[in-house]
């Protein structure tokens, strides 16, 4: 299932910030939130969040650029995420990843110029005892060959 | 008459597709004029055989497995008729992988409905806490400390000695933590028992904060378990619906309360300094200790923090079981370990069995080897920080000093098998690779080793000096283990210099020739 974002709009930032800003430590609690709501997190919402939290915008910024998860621009329409970890690449995973790479026309941690797919790597869903595995758009999928990574890829370019 | 169905809603069989069938056996009663009931566990852990499905039965519940979509039709009319099917595994609980086990921690896991404190405490759910409240704090340290429990998230540091410490500190408010921020590779049982027992979880975190004063925790939970997130926040939901959280639990005077937080990718924040930055809303930067988290933990005040396992493994210690807890086990490793068989091997699962078990039991015996059928040449134990052994040590036995004493460590308890075709180089190069893609950046050892030593493999992997670099290396991890703020940094060596030593003809040519010449 594709998410739908809504488009940037300062005064519900506003109001997802305010939503969260009385927890204590709540920084990636309202990134996490910016993000969920639209996509990614955008530029003009990390002075809000500094105001917000008291904190300096050079705060916000190291914490925001310090974490994988947290997007600077929107991700591809469907995103597949691909565990490149120990115990994937013991299963098989490296042969997947570039049979997945060519078929996308990309290299991992890319999105395709259609912006349809974003392909990225995912250190360890802990779906270890049925690898290799991947997670597309949230659901995930375990015991990948070649067929079920195609069949992955499909569905992410439809 | 209905006819109560458990299927598995672990994220590791929703991968291979229990929504599915769940579906399926719906539609399939449907079409049959059947009555049904879908309780949705968690895992058995016997992954090879999931998506399974189990039946209740006079005789107990009856498995079959793995499913697919195209058995549902038949394995529901076998099951209807109590019949025989080529999937019938028979009693689950009698399935001898399941039954050689010795279940302290994973007891329920599997068995009951994740959501529901009800069926948690028709299981024995909740005895621990309630004795806990009438023994009070030093009774329940005493417990803690009788059973041997060590620190189940790797670094093996008496539970018993770490919340005394958080007890005897005066301060206005302390914290539990729960770090469940599982990144290693082959490790599992933190999501497995999330997800499929989260209340055992939330009894050990109560139980904590009995002992030593804390009338709130956080549950730090990595990004990449959304579903281990559902269930514990559902399971803590209804725990304080139930009265097992919130103020006066229990009708006692102790109040406590919890909260889950999400991580957000990096796998420094499962060291537990960096995590406390990170629940604080900070990049996760390792702390220098002292000062220790339990004198000065999360927001400056004394913490408990312990790893998911740990506090899974107090309500059963604190039942009445400290002694029977610590009766199982190998000198100083004390009680029962979550072991988790992965990668490329043919019965994978989550094996819980007391120390003392060797390597070469778990991989050949348990783990019947490779799924390709191809001859086991590496397992990986403990995480991308643990070492490579090859099946020379397969006689070590599973315990924090046997495999410290070969240069390696148990960590977390995951353990990866690798067949014949790895190259243990390029094993060794990511190793480095992810150490310098996660490090936090704080120590030099980690920040700017980690990136020389992807470099330097490099070299020796296309055959550039390859004596001298191999010396580079060697040297390289040294600095790295000595100099190295927290174990990411320190522990990188451990799977580098293991597939050095043990693997030595996979870096370029052996130097032979020289040792002939001398």
């Amino acid at each position: 299932m594709t998410a739908v974002y809504e488009p940037w709009d300062a005064e519900r930032g506003g109001e997802i910030i305010a939503e969260h800003s009385h927890l204590e430590g709540a920084t990636l609690v309202i990134l996490h939130a910016l993000q969920e709501a639209f996509g990614y997190v955008p530029e003009p919402a990390i002075p809000m969040v500094a105001s917000a939290l008291n904190l300096s915008r050079a705060e916000i910024h190291g914490v925001f650029t310090f974490y994988h998860d947290f997007r600077h621009q929107p991700a591809g329409k469907h995103v597949l995420k691909l565990c490149r970890a120990e115990a994937c690449q013991a299963a098989g995973g490296d042969a997947l990843a570039a049979r997945a790479e060519a078929k996308l026309g990309i290299a991992i941690g890319n999105t395709t110029a259609d912006e349809r797919v974003t392909f990225e790597p995912i250190y360890c869903l802990g779906l270890c005892a049925t690898a290799p595995s991947a997670m597309l758009d949230g659901r995930m999928v375990g015991r990948l060959d070649e067929a079920r990574i195609d069949a992955l890829i499909a569905e992410a370019q439809r | 008459m209905t006819m109560r169905i458990y299927v598995s809603r672990d994220a590791g069989a929703v991968a291979v597709g229990a929504d599915e069938i769940a579906a399926a056996l719906e539609q399939a009663a449907t079409k049959r004029g059947k009555t049904i009931e879908i309780i949705r566990t968690g895992s058995r852990g016997l992954y090879w055989l999931e998506p399974m499905i189990e039946v209740a039965t006079p005789k107990g519940r009856v498995a079959f497995g793995p499913m697919t979509e195209a058995d549902v039709a038949s394995v529901f009319d076998a099951m209807a008729a109590d019949g025989p099917h080529a999937l019938r595994l028979g009693i689950a609980d009698e399935i001898p992988w399941l039954k050689r086990q010795t279940r302290l921690t994973f007891a329920r896991c599997g068995v009951i409905d994740p959501r529901s404190v009800e069926d948690y405490r028709a299981h024995d759910g909740y005895k621990g806490l309630e004795r806990a409240l009438t023994l009070g704090s030093d009774g329940i340290l005493a417990d803690v400390t009788t059973s041997g429990l060590r620190g189940r998230g790797g670094a093996g540091f008496p539970t018993g000695i770490k919340w005394k410490t958080v007890a005897q500190a005066s301060a206005d408010r302390k914290f539990i933590v729960c770090n469940a921020d599982e990144g290693d590779s082959g490790t599992f049982a933190d999501r497995m028992i999330m997800e499929g027992d989260p209340f055992v979880v939330i009894e050990g975190m109560t139980i904590a904060g009995v002992a030593v004063g804390a009338s709130k925790g956080y549950i730090y939970i990595r990004s990449e378990y959304p579903h281990a997130v559902e269930a514990m926040n559902a399971a803590i939901s209804a725990a304080r619906r139930a009265g097992y959280l919130g103020n006066g639990i229990c009708g006692s005077a102790h109040s406590f309360d919890l909260e889950v937080r999400v991580g957000a990718g990096a796998y420094v924040c499962g060291e537990e300094t960096s995590l406390l930055e990170s629940l604080e809303g900070r990049r996760g930067i390792v702390r220098a200790k002292p000062p220790l988290p339990a004198h000065k933990g999360l927001f400056g005040k004394p913490t408990v923090i312990n790893n998911v396992l740990s506090f899974a493994a107090i309500p059963f210690i604190l039942a009445g079981g400290a002694k029977a807890y610590a009766d199982f086990g190998m000198g100083r490793s004390r009680g029962t370990m979550p072991i988790q068989l992965a990668g490329n091997i043919k019965f994978g699962g989550l094996f819980e069995v007391a120390f003392g078990i060797t390597l070469g039991e778990l991989i050949d015996d348990i783990g019947g080897g490779t799924f390709t059928g191809r001859p086991v040449r590496a397992v990986q134990v403990g995480g991308p920080l643990g070492a490579y052994f090859p099946r020379a040590l397969f006689d070590t036995p599973f315990d924090y000093e046997s495999f410290a004493g070969r240069d390696g460590l148990i960590g977390h308890g995951g353990i990866v098998v690798f067949d014949d075709s790895v190259d243990m180089s390029k094993q060794a190069r990511f190793a480095m690779e992810f150490c310098a893609v996660e490090s936090c950046g704080k120590c030099t050892p980690c920040r700017i080793g980690s990136t020389r030593g992807v470099e330097t493999i490099d070299k020796i992997r296309s055959g550039e000096c390859v004596t001298e670099n191999i010396a580079v290396i060697e040297d390289l991890c040294n600095t790295m283990k000595f100099g190295s703020l927290c174990a990411l940094g320190g522990f990188t060596p451990y799977p580098v210099m293991s597939a050095l030593k043990h693997f030595r003809e996979d870096f370029g040519p052996a130097p032979t020739r020289l040792q002939a010449a001398e």
